[in-house]
């Protein structure tokens, strides 16, 4: 058993360095490669060769980060199999179909017309130059559809039964797995705050051009368009964060109870802006704050657009506890109950596998039905306490609180940098603005992390909402070697960003020495 | 046969096709491999820009594959990526490195050096085609394993496909295994050399070294591949019939002859080999061979995995518990999803048309070391 568990954790580790490996090129590319569009079609449009210069400008940053985010998700894809094989079987029939897909339309989009997009500029005209460059925009977007979709469909499972004669879940409606609320959600938050990331990375590089004073019009013209694309982006990504509270409070209660630290709640529960848990914040369940700053009934707000909901805390989803309308104390089903209910399921597959192995086809369907009746709660069987279910709150909360704070803040900054690029505003030439805009370029990422740190953590102990914890996930390795490749990739990726960053630093700085707008 | 069947075949069909463009790309790989030989540095300039232009099909197909097979046969994705662990993990290990390696080479601000960069990517030149070439072996050599879906019920040791301690490494130790995956890496090698004399113009030097090592590769490519096939069909196996696991010695000679219009594919395709072998090798002024070579490897691997896996052949076979083994038919998605992905396959000619047709667009002249210092991105 403690094997297990230590092979659980250093997978988990595993799959969190990579995944957040990616995420750190990823939403660039993701960004970056509409901007870089956007910059072209001016150039075809205007016929303006700075606009072509300043597009190769951007497009060779672009293909450095590209490398490092294609390296990091080849990994990410394998290790489903390699890493997580039990749960490759138990839902790889619905889980692996948006895999392939995004290959198959996403991916070879993506590659094909990147070459074209890189090589090409003299080798086929100028349309269709300008049609592959925004082909590959379209590719990166794609390709963040379906594995987003896949990962919706963790957090909230839809569209598939459970087949007790392979013991896994079968797909049984397509389109609602990849038209699930929680989806959509999913990927206009995630494809839009790649907007938003890349549209302050192009400010703070601007803002470092015009702090030396070089590229000074290439640099004001890519501060517009990046402020511009970044505020759009940052706007829907405010949008759907929205969208995604109110689609976790309904299909991932606890998660919210845990990024709130709301242990015992209320009827008009307060939404902590910022606070300070207290250590042991789970012994003072009405007061788990060692400071904070509320928002009088925002939580309630938030989700039920009016002031009087009720939102559980952790206590309360535990007891099953919740308050009514006419406002009584109402009990449903508690996680003890629910774990009863896993441990039917699981006693009633059992039973179907003995039977089907004595060919008894009546105690077969009786099996069967128990364990369609009883399968919602099949992954509480699991968990040898009620807690388990739930997630570490200090993480969950500080990462949804840091996303929240910094969003914030670079949302004020986009509208200001927009307002001042478009009006040619002194503020371009004031320093500490300059210096503000780079330093955005570190706070962005610190945001977009933590959103996923916030996604991933928070639905804890799941792999799949309420169906497979992730100890039941895993595959039979030994925990040394999951721990020995775990450093090998965390050596790699790192020597591997150092490279990146010192490449792009380098290539910033020599090609500022010269004029953009004239490169060819 | 019912829509199930028809569709597993159906699938098992685009694995195999997958599979052959796969290894028809490893030109990269092998290309990649001399890379770090005796040449210029503008001749070593240009074969890794010629390959540079064309690594992310090669990669990108290797997603696909492993995205179309957890899509369509899951049972494979968890029994042998989880099992065969560091087999795989050595696998993405190499290709991770080549992905930044092209990129990264000659920028300034690289830290690490060309040569670092040019010693990733003959490291994924050599190990990603043996590795490939290993896995692939697996499919007819098998692997210590058990499935046993019930232990997904025991909460202390839930993980249903067990494999033997050694994971993967074993695979890797293995001779047969090890055969094919050597006739991978110089038919890979023959395919690059070939590639060059199609993709590289200019240098009559140049392409007649080339010359001489598609014929040098191509032959050890040759000798390896015919001692892979005598083997092979010297192997036994396991065939699924009425429900029984059944043990069949020669079983991938039965399934040859079997289904004799695979046969026929595999002749044309050695004989388009040879013959891409042998006149690049002979006939100074012929372009062509990396086309006739490789859509003719690329039938013959076809072939390959059609008969590990038609005919109810386990495709992977365990070597520890017959009962355990992987056919096409217990370890495939649902019909449900099999259909949908079905529906979306319906797309592949579409995404072949704008490869062929973007490729023709960007390699109607061949790469010279002019048009390198004309352009802005280099590798």
């Amino acid at each position: 058993m403690n094997d297990l568990l230590s092979v659980v954790d250093w997978s988990r580790a595993q799959f969190a360095l990579t995944a957040m490996y990616h995420w750190l090129f990823v939403p660039l590319t993701i960004g970056l490669s509409v901007i870089v569009a956007i910059m072209e079609t001016i150039y075809v449009r205007t016929g303006q060769e700075r606009w072509k210069g300043i597009t190769k400008f951007w497009m060779t940053l672009f293909g450095i980060n590209f490398a490092c985010g294609v390296a990091t998700g080849l990994i990410l894809e394998f290790e489903f199999g390699t890493n997580w094989s039990n749960y490759s079987w138990f839902v790889g029939d619905i889980f692996g179909a948006p895999l392939a897909i995004e290959g198959l339309l996403a991916f070879f989009m993506e590659a094909t017309f990147v070459a074209v997009m890189f090589f090409g500029w003299k080798k086929v005209s100028k349309r269709f130059h300008l049609l592959s460059t925004w082909l590959v925009a379209l590719g990166v977007s794609l390709s963040a559809l379906w594995i987003l979709v896949a990962n919706a469909w963790m957090q909230s499972p839809v569209g598939m039964e459970f087949d007790p004669a392979q013991m896994r879940n079968v797909m049984s409606d397509f389109g609602a797995v990849v038209l699930s609320p929680v989806a959509i959600n999913k990927f206009f938050h995630a494809v839009f705050s790649g907007w938003a990331l890349a549209g302050i990375f192009v400010i703070g590089v601007s803002s470092w051009l015009l702090l030396r004073k070089r590229n000074v019009s290439a640099a004001r013209s890519s501060m517009l368009i990046g402020a511009c694309v970044g505020l759009a982006g940052m706007l829907v990504t405010f949008m759907t964060g929205h969208g995604s509270a109110v689609e976790v409070a309904r299909v991932q209660p606890m998660k919210l109870a845990a990024m709130e630290g709301v242990y015992n709640g209320s009827v008009g529960q307060d939404l902590t802006a910022f606070g300070i848990l207290k250590p042991d914040a789970a012994a003072t369940p009405d007061d788990p704050m060692m400071f904070a700053i509320d928002l009088p009934k925002g939580l309630s707000y938030m989700i039920y657009m009016h002031g009087d909901g009720f939102v559980p805390g952790i206590n309360d989803l535990i007891a099953g506890r919740t308050i009514n309308e006419a406002g009584d104390t109402v009990y449903g089903l508690s996680y003890a109950d629910k774990r009863e209910i896993g441990l039917a399921a699981r006693q009633a597959l059992r039973d179907y596998a003995e039977a089907s192995k004595a060919g008894d086809a009546a105690a077969m369907e009786a099996a069967a039905a128990s364990v369609k009746e009883n399968f919602e709660y099949f992954g509480y069987g699991y968990l040898d306490n009620p807690s388990d279910a739930v997630p570490p709150v200090g993480m969950t909360f500080y990462a949804f609180h840091i996303m929240v704070l910094t969003g914030g803040y670079l949302l004020l900054f986009l509208i200001v940098a927009a307002f001042a690029s478009y009006r040619k505003s002194k503020l371009l030439e004031r320093a500490w603005f300059l210096w503000l805009g780079m330093l955005s370029v570190a706070i962005v990422w610190v945001c977009s992390q933590s959103g996923w740190v916030l996604a991933e953590v928070g639905r804890q102990p799941w792999v799949i909402q309420d169906l497979m914890p992730t100890n039941a996930a895993i595959s039979g390795i030994q925990a040394s070697s999951v721990q020995l490749t775990f450093w090998i990739f965390a050596a790699i990726f790192t020597a591997l960003l150092i490279a990146e960053i010192s490449i792009m630093l380098r290539y910033i700085n020599t090609a500022s020495k010269s004029n953009i707008e004239t490169h060819d | 046969m019912d829509t199930l069947a028809i569709l597993q075949s159906y699938w098992w069909l685009l694995i195999a096709v997958l599979g052959a463009a796969l290894v028809f790309l490893l030109f990269v790989q092998g290309g990649q491999s001399m890379l770090m030989c005796r040449f210029s540095d503008d001749e070593r300039q240009l074969m890794a820009n010629s390959l540079g232009r064309k690594w992310e099909f090669t990669y990108t197909t290797l997603v696909v594959f492993g995205g179309a097979f957890f899509a369509s046969f899951p049972l494979f994705y968890s029994t042998s990526f989880g099992g065969a662990y560091w087999l795989w993990m050595l696998i993405l290990l190499s290709f991770v490195l080549q992905a930044v390696s092209y990129e990264f080479r000659r920028k300034k601000g690289n830290i690490y050096g060309t040569r670092v960069y040019d010693g990733f990517l003959m490291f994924n030149g050599l190990f990603g085609c043996v590795l490939l070439g290993v896995a692939v072996g697996t499919l007819f050599f098998g692997g210590a394993f058990t499935v046993t879906r019930t232990n997904i019920l025991d909460a202390g040791s839930p993980v249903i496909s067990q494999w033997a301690p050694t994971h993967g490494l074993e695979a890797i130790a293995c001779w047969k295994n090890l055969l094919l995956g050597f006739a991978v890496f110089f038919l890979a090698r023959t395919m690059a050399a070939m590639y060059f004399i199609n993709n590289i113009g200019g240098d009559k030097d140049f392409t007649a070294r080339m010359r001489r090592k598609v014929l040098v590769n191509g032959l050890s490519f040759a000798v390896l591949f015919v001692t892979f096939l005598v083997v092979l069909m010297l192997q036994p196996g396991y065939r699924v019939v009425a429900g029984q696991t059944l043990s069949e010695p020669n079983i991938y000679l039965h399934n040859l002859l079997g289904m004799w219009w695979l046969a026929l594919i595999m002749v044309l395709g050695v004989v388009a080999v040879l013959y891409a072998i042998f006149r690049s090798a002979l006939d100074g002024s012929w372009r062509a061979g990396i086309w006739f070579g490789g859509f003719g490897a690329a039938a013959v691997v076809a072939v390959l995995f059609l008969i590990a896996g038609y005919g109810d052949t386990a495709y992977l076979p365990s070597t520890v518990d017959p009962e355990s083994s992987l056919t096409i038919a217990n370890s495939s998605s649902s019909l449900f999803t099999l259909r949908v992905m079905s529906w979306v396959s319906i797309l592949v000619p579409f995404v072949l048309a704008y490869i062929a047709y973007t490729w023709y667009k960007m390699n109607n002249t061949p790469l010279t070391g002019q048009e390198l210092k004309d352009d802005s991105h280099v590798y």
